[in-house]
């Protein structure tokens, strides 16, 4: 049974798992960087370890490092949390060659999952729709062209092994695309170390849906219904909501139906996330696994009462997972806000000091926040410093509580996208659902001002 | 003319050599800042004279980046 958990992470998701990890009796080690000396999370954990400098690569991403607190530290597992290291087959090879329990799937998962292109090869294998694209990877701009024209523009350029939006480009043309591709196969070489690229046909009018898996080392698997995410800027989610305010209850089943089945086909096994496009006549296609958990976990945990990062560590230990498909229940309507450090007109990074920070309270309301007053804010991390989350008998309820909890937010001395985030819920299409993957760039007319 | 850097980051990428022309509002530098790459221009045309910083290089807010004259 695990004991201690090393968290190989840091901000509000470090925080997230320790959480789970003290209500679980389970000893919490964090590590952290020059930058993180004074970090809630590191605060938050039973014992704390410097593991570098604040760059990700001499620090979150040292491995070595990481393992050597491991050992100094006798834990018995690691949570990887998102992110850094999170779907690292390395990662996981060396937990188990030191006898440390991973909390997240086998290493080849990882590695399938982790190439797209190999991903809509065993999608496809399993009888999961994909959108039409290649199924290799496309060596050349030139190459690329002529593929794009069968495909028909508009097109969606992927790395391979990208992620975070980085390495994606949406382009009409053949001129667009060989720009973009040179430029996105460099950056996706210098982010992930592969430059390897493949299309996709671009759908325009979809939603970015997921579902939420878990499976146990039993061959049990479930899922816990879906999650609406398409509200993206930079190909970067924004806000989220479960369940999907305008799908059929028909779909609705589907997903879940299909997503286990794509986990049960490759043997997945913890918690993990399929990521599907559904078009405007409730087509859907597979657009990636995320073998991991998600940063909006807790908008599914609002809506079935379980605790995704409990169920990760009791799989972790090789326990049968404690509720079948029928058992799951789902109610209410739960809302997720990423907050920013960032203008909300530019969507440009803002670090920098928070002077001033106030959280919202009540009923239905949970904020997973990394920072409190008096924090810096640096350029080296994700600018994400929050997720506000609120819970609503139904979603207007949930509406209702998003609109009062971010007017008490309050945050001063960096920029945040929250005055974005307070106008785009007063948009009709918001209130109607009628949220696609063009939400922003459609709607957004910032009329608000900086702070 | 001296170029700044808008904000904290790493120098990413830099894009146009010493010696050679530059455009009003063409991008001469990418830093990275926060996952986010932020692209710095040449508010005026010239020729890039100098440059301060070097790819991998850290710059805080104000920083000068290079010199355009």
């Amino acid at each position: 049974m695990i004991k201690k958990v090393l968290i190989a992470n840091r901000g509000e998701i470090a925080r997230r798992i320790i959480r789970t990890c003290k209500q679980l009796g389970i000893q919490t080690v964090a590590v952290y960087s020059d930058a993180d000396q004074n970090a809630l999370f590191k605060k938050d954990a039973d014992e704390a370890y410097h593991i570098g400098p604040s760059q990700v690569q001499k620090s979150y991403l040292q491995l070595d490092k990481i393992m050597e607190v491991a050992e100094i530290s006798n834990v018995d597992a690691i949570h990887p949390g998102y992110g850094f290291l999170s779907e690292s087959p390395t990662f996981a090879e060396r937990c188990r060659e030191e006898n440390i329990i991973f909390i997240g799937p086998e290493a080849d998962i990882l590695r399938l999952m982790g190439s797209k292109i190999e991903a809509r090869k065993a999608m496809i294998k399993a009888g999961v729709p994909v959108i039409p694209g290649t199924d290799h990877a496309v060596d050349s701009a030139r190459d690329a062209v002529a593929i794009a024209e069968q495909i028909g523009y508009p097109v969606m350029l992927k790395a391979s092994a990208g992620g975070g939006g980085i390495g994606m480009e949406v382009v009409h043309s053949a001129a667009e695309l060989q720009k973009a591709f040179e430029n996105n196969s460099k950056r996706a070489e210098t982010f992930f170390g592969d430059g390897a690229m493949f299309l996709e046909k671009h759908l325009q009018n979809s939603r970015h849906i997921e579902v939420q898996v878990l499976a146990d080392h039993h061959g049990n698997t479930v899922h816990l219904f879906e999650r609406e995410c398409s509200i993206q800027r930079r190909n970067q989610k924004v806000l989220e909501e479960a369940p999907s305010p305008a799908i059929s209850e028909e779909l609705r089943v589907n997903l879940g139906k299909t997503a286990v089945k794509a986990a049960e086909a490759i043997h997945y096994t913890n918690a993990g996330t399929i990521e599907f496009l559904v078009d405007e006549k409730e087509h859907f296609y597979f657009l990636e696994m995320n073998t991991r958990i998600q940063v909006e976990h807790p908008i599914t945990e609002e809506i079935t009462g379980i605790d995704i990062v409990k169920e990760q560590i009791n799989i972790a230990n090789n326990q049968v997972l404690p509720f079948q498909q029928d058992e799951i229940q789902r109610n209410g309507h739960a809302i997720e806000v990423r907050i920013y450090a960032e203008d909300p007109i530019r969507f440009f990074p803002s670090p920098g000091t928070i002077t001033r920070l106030e959280l919202p309270k009540g009923e239905g309301v949970r904020n997973e926040c990394a920072v409190t007053s008096g924090d810096k804010v640096t350029p080296f991390y994700d600018p994400m410093v929050a997720k506000l989350v609120v819970y609503g008998e139904n979603r207007s309820e949930a509406i209702d509580k998003l609109k009062e909890t971010l007017h008490q937010f309050k945050v001063e001395g960096i920029k945040t996208n929250i005055p974005m985030l307070q106008e785009i819920i007063t948009y009709e299409a918001f209130i109607e659902g009628d949220t696609q993957t063009s939400f922003l760039r459609k709607y957004y007319q910032p009329t608000t001002g900086g702070n | 003319m001296e170029i700044k850097a808008s904000m904290a980051g790493n120098v990413w990428k830099i894009t146009v050599q010493q010696g050679e022309a530059v455009e009003a509002g063409q991008d001469i530098v990418i830093l990275e800042s926060m996952k986010m790459e932020i692209p710095i221009a040449s508010e005026e045309k010239g020729i890039l004279k100098e440059w301060k910083v070097q790819e991998g290089d850290f710059v805080d807010e104000g920083d000068t980046i290079a010199i355009v004259e």
